[in-house]
C-alpha cells in the first residue's frame, strides 16, 4: 500500500463522475461564508493552508464518508478550538442546547 | 426556536429557516458554531449574510467577460497569458494572495483544470465550484485518463491535440481560455460572453459554437 495522505487521490482509479448540478443549501452557504470571514482580513485567524491541514487530518473514514461542507465545518471547529476562539465546553453546551431546541421543532 | 419577528436589524431574524430542518450532526454543529461566534461578537449575523450575498454575485460570467475580451483583443490576451493577476485587474477584478494563470487552448493543445488534493478553484472569477469538480472521481481520474473524463462530459478533442491537465494549489489558480469558435468574427462582446461557459473555462468543455450550441 502506498503511503499517501487521505487527500492525495490524484491518479487513483474511480467510477463515473456524477455531473449533476447542486444548488448549495443555506447550511452550506453559511459554512462557506463563515470560513471566508474567519480567514480573511481583518480577522486572519488562520491561513488557507491551515484549513487544508485540518481537513487532511480528519480520520480517514470521516474524510471518506463526509459531505464536502461537512469536512469544512469539522475543520472550522478544530481551528476555532485550536486558536482558542471557542472552547470545547462552550461548544458542547451550545450543541446540546441546539439539539434539544431543534427536536422540539420536529415534534 | 424559529420565531420570526418582523423587526429589521435584529441579528436572529436575518436568516431564513432552511427548507429542511437540520438532521445531520454537522448541520447542528454549523448552528452551534454560528450562534457562539455571534454571541461572542466574533462575527455578526449581518456580516455572514452579506458574505453569502457577495458570494452569490460571483458567477462564471465574470470569467466569461475576461475571455471575451481576450478573444477580441489580442494584446489583452497576451497580457493575460503573461500575468493573469495584472491583466484581470485592468477589468476591475482583483485576485488577491493567489497567482492567477491563464492557459490558452488551441488546435494543438487543450488544457483542463483539476485540484487533486482538494477543491482549489478560481472562485472570484467563476463562482462556487460545481460539485463534480470536488468529487473524488474527478479529482482522482482526471490526471490519469483525461480523455475518458472529457468523453463523460460529452467533449471530444481530436487525438492530434495534446491534452494537458493542470493541478491547482492553494496558491495558484488556473483559468482556461477556450478556443474562439469559428464564424464569430461579427459577434459583439456581450454575444461572445454567452458562448463562454463555466465548463469551457475549466477545460471540461469547449466554448459553444456561433449558434450557442455545444460543438459535436
Amino acid at each position: 500500500m502506498e503511503n499517501r495522505l487521505i487527500s492525495d487521490i490524484g491518479g487513483l482509479p474511480g467510477g463515473p463522475i456524477n455531473r449533476e448540478e447542486h444548488e448549495p443549501t443555506m447550511t452550506e452557504r453559511r459554512i462557506d461564508a463563515m470560513m471566508i470571514l474567519l480567514r480573511a482580513k481583518p480577522r486572519s485567524f488562520w491561513a488557507s493552508d491551515e484549513n487544508r491541514r485540518t481537513i487532511e487530518s480528519l480520520e480517514p473514514t470521516t474524510y471518506a464518508e463526509s459531505a464536502y461542507y461537512e469536512k469544512w465545518v469539522l475543520a472550522m471547529k478544530s481551528l476555532l478550538l485550536e486558536k482558542g476562539i471557542l472552547t470545547e465546553t462552550e461548544l458542547n453546551t451550545k450543541l446540546s442546547e441546539v439539539r434539544s431546541r431543534e427536536s422540539v421543532v420536529e415534534r | 426556536m424559529s420565531t420570526h419577528d418582523t423587526g429589521h436589524g435584529h441579528d436572529h431574524t436575518v436568516f431564513q429557516d432552511d427548507i429542511k430542518e437540520p438532521q445531520e450532526n454537522w448541520e447542528f454543529l454549523e448552528i452551534a458554531i454560528r450562534e457562539l461566534l455571534i454571541e461572542k461578537n466574533v462575527l455578526s449575523a449581518r456580516e455572514i449574510q452579506d458574505e453569502i450575498e457577495a458570494w452569490e454575485k460571483k458567477n462564471p460570467e465574470k470569467g466569461a467577460e475576461i475571455i471575451a475580451k481576450a478573444w477580441i483583443d489580442n494584446q489583452f490576451k497576451q497580457r493575460l497569458l503573461a500575468d493573469g493577476n495584472k491583466a484581470v485587474s485592468e477589468l476591475g477584478f482583483t485576485v488577491e494572495t493567489l497567482k492567477l494563470v491563464a492557459l490558452e487552448n488551441t488546435d494543438q493543445l487543450h488544457h483542463m483544470v483539476v485540484c487533486t488534493l482538494c477543491s482549489c478553484y478560481p472562485r472570484m472569477l467563476l463562482g462556487v465550484p460545481p460539485l463534480w469538480y470536488k468529487s473524488r472521481e474527478y479529482r482522482s481520474r482526471t490526471v490519469k485518463e483525461p480523455r475518458a473524463v472529457l468523453r463523460e462530459f460529452g467533449t471530444f478533442i481530436p487525438e492530434s491535440t495534446e491534452i494537458r491537465v493542470v493541478d491547482s494549489t492553494a496558491d495558484c489558480r488556473y483559468l482556461v481560455i477556450p478556443k474562439r469558435p469559428l464564424n464569430t468574427e461579427e459577434m459583439s462582446e456581450p454575444e461572445l460572453v454567452k458562448l463562454i461557459t463555466r465548463d469551457s473555462m475549466i477545460g471540461t468543455a469547449e466554448a459553444l459554437n456561433q449558434h450557442g450550441e455545444r460543438p459535436k
